[in-house]
C-alpha cells in the first residue's frame, strides 16, 4: 500500500496537466488521457528500477504494463514476489 | 568474453582520458584537414580509423566492450573539443556513439551488445539511427516506414530523409511501425534492399553523409529486433533521442565558443577609425554577450552531466534546458562572430562562416527549438506554481 502511494505520488508530480484537470484514478492509463507525456515513459521506468531495486527486463517493456497505477502494481507485486 | 572484446579490451585499458591529450589529437589530426571536409563532402577514412584507435568511437561504451567507458561530463568535453573543429566528425559520435551505441547498451541483449558494440568500438560498424522520413520530422510517431513479422525476421519497406551518417554507415538503427506498433531494427546497410543516397551541397553537415535511404522488401532477423517489439518508439527512440540532445547540447556549446574565440582574436587585431575594433563599444557588447551565454550554456551542459552520472529522474529535462539554450547561443555567438568580421565573415578564409551556417542545424535537430520551447514549458507550468 505504501509503495502504490509513492508512486502514485510520483505520477502526480510529472502531470503535464493541471491538477484540476486530472483526477488520477488507479486504473487510468495515464498515457492515453494525455496526463503525462511519451517522455515520461522512460523517467517512470528510471524512477521504477531505482526507487523499487528491480530490474525491468526487455520482454516486460510493453506500454501496457506502465500505463496505469494498478498495471505498474501488478508488475511490481510479480517483480518482488519472484526476487522473494 | 569474446576474444575481440578481450582484444579490445587491452587494447583501451591503457587509454585515459585527458582532455588535453583529446586537444592534441584535435589540432593535429582535424584541425589541419578540416576544411576539405566541407569541399570533398566526406570525412577521411584515415581519420575515422584514427578515431577508433583513440577509441572515441566507443568512448561512451563500457570498458568491457572496448569503450573508453567515460562518464557523461567526460564525454561532453569529448565532444565539445571534437565539435570545435568539425561538426562532421562530432556528429559521428552524436550518431554512432549517443544515439545507437546508447540504445543497444540500453535495450539490447547481450547477444547484440556483444555482436555490436565491439565492432562499432574498432570501426568496423559505422552506425546511424535512422527515423525522420521525408513527410515525418518531429512528429516522429507517425512515421509510415513499415513491417511485417515472417518467419524468423521482419521485412521493412518505406523511406527514411535526412539520416546524419546514413551514406557511410554500415549498421542502421531503423524505427518502424506495425499495425500501430513501433519497433527498431539493427539494420545490415548492405542488405539486399537497402538503397541510399547521400544528399549534396547541404547548408551545414556537408561531410556528414547525410542520406535518403529506401527500404524495400528489406529482410532483418528476429536477433535484430532491437528491445521489444511495439517498445520502438516509447522506450528505443526516447533513449536515442535523450542521448541525443545531450550530445546536441555540447556540439552548440562547441560551436559558440569556437565563434566566441574567434570573434575576440579577430576584434583584437582588427583596425577602423584609427583604432582597434575591440575598443568600440556595440563591439564589446557583443563580446561581453558571448562570454556570459557561453558560460551560461556550459553551466547548464555540466548540470545536465552531473545529473545523467547521478541517474536523476530530472536529468532528461535538464538535458532538454541545456540543448535549447546552447543551440540558441550557437546562433547568436556564430551571428555576433561573423558581424565582427564584416565582409571577411563570408568567406571560408575565415571559420566564422562555417560556424554561422553549421550552429543553425542544432536549432533543428534532436528536437526543434520550438518542441523544446513546448516541452520546458509544460515543465515549468507544472513544477513551479507551489
Amino acid at each position: 500500500m505504501q509503495q502504490k502511494e509513492q508512486l502514485r505520488q510520483f505520477i502526480a508530480s510529472n502531470l503535464i496537466v493541471f491538477e484540476d484537470e486530472a483526477d488520477l484514478k488507479d486504473d487510468d492509463n495515464i498515457f492515453q488521457l494525455g496526463y503525462v507525456n511519451s517522455l515520461f515513459a522512460m523517467k517512470l521506468l528510471n524512477y521504477i528500477e531505482s526507487e523499487f531495486d528491480v530490474k525491468i527486463e526487455t520482454e516486460e517493456m510493453d506500454i501496457k504494463n506502465f500505463s496505469s497505477i494498478n498495471n505498474i502494481m501488478a508488475l511490481l507485486d510479480k517483480k518482488l514476489g519472484v526476487k522473494e | 568474453m569474446s576474444n575481440i572484446v578481450a582484444g579490445l579490451k587491452d587494447d583501451v585499458a591503457n587509454i585515459t582520458f585527458d582532455i588535453q591529450k583529446v586537444r592534441q589529437f584535435v589540432n593535429e589530426e582535424i584541425r589541419p584537414i578540416t576544411s576539405e571536409f566541407d569541399k570533398n563532402q566526406q570525412i577521411p577514412e584515415t581519420l575515422i580509423s584514427k578515431l577508433a584507435g583513440q577509441g572515441y568511437l566507443a568512448s561512451n561504451f563500457p570498458t568491457d566492450f572496448g569503450g573508453l567507458g567515460l562518464d557523461p561530463l567526460q564525454y561532453g568535453q569529448l565532444t565539445e573539443e571534437i565539435g570545435r573543429v568539425s561538426p562532421a566528425v562530432r556528429s559521428v559520435l552524436t550518431v554512432h556513439c549517443s544515439l545507437v551505441g546508447e540504445s543497444i547498451m540500453r535495450w539490447g541483449s547481450e547477444q547484440q551488445k556483444n555482436t555490436f558494440l565491439p565492432k562499432m568500438a574498432s570501426g568496423e560498424k559505422l552506425a546511424a539511427f535512422a527515423l525522420s522520413e521525408p513527410s515525418v520530422g518531429s512528429d516522429a510517431g507517425s512515421i509510415a516506414t513499415s513491417y511485417v513479422k515472417v518467419d524468423n525476421g521482419f521485412v521493412i519497406n518505406g523511406k527514411k530523409k535526412w539520416i546524419t551518417m546514413g551514406a557511410r554507415a554500415n549498421l542502421l538503427l531503423v524505427i518502424a511501425t506495425s499495425e500501430g506498433r513501433v519497433s527498431a531494427f539493427l539494420v545490415d546497410s548492405n542488405t539486399v534492399g537497402v538503397e541510399r543516397h547521400q544528399i549534396m551541397d547541404m547548408m551545414a553537415g556537408r561531410a556528414a553523409y547525410t542520406a535518403e535511404i529506401s527500404f524495400e522488401d528489406v529482410f532483418v532477423p528476429d536477433e535484430n529486433l532491437l528491445g521489444n517489439e511495439g517498445g520502438g518508439f516509447t522506450y528505443v527512440v526516447n533513449t536515442a533521442l535523450d542521448h541525443g540532445r545531450y550530445s546536441i547540447a555540447w556540439a552548440g556549446l562547441a560551436v559558440a565558443q569556437e565563434a566566441l574565440h574567434a570573434m575576440v582574436k579577430y576584434a583584437r587585431k582588427r583596425k577602423q577609425f584609427g583604432t582597434g575594433i575591440h575598443n568600440h563599444q556595440l563591439v564589446q557588447e557583443m563580446i561581453s554577450n558571448a562570454v556570459v551565454n557561453v558560460e551560461a550554456a556550459r553551466a547548464l551542459c555540466v548540470k545536465a552531466a552531473k545529473l545523467r552520472a547521478e541517474q536523476h529522474e530530472d536529468a532528461t529535462i535538464h538535458t532538454t534546458i541545456a540543448k535549447q539554450f546552447a543551440s540558441k547561443t550557437a546562433n547568436t555567438v556564430a551571428s555576433d562572430a561573423l558581424q565582427i568580421h564584416g565582409a571577411n565573415g563570408f568567406t571560408s578564409e575565415f571559420i566564422v562562416e562555417q560556424l554561422f551556417r553549421e550552429a543553425k542545424v542544432f536549432e533543428v535537430i534532436e528536437g526543434s527549438t520550438q518542441i523544446l520551447h513546448q516541452v520546458i514549458a509544460r515543465h515549468g507550468l507544472t513544477t513551479f506554481h507551489k
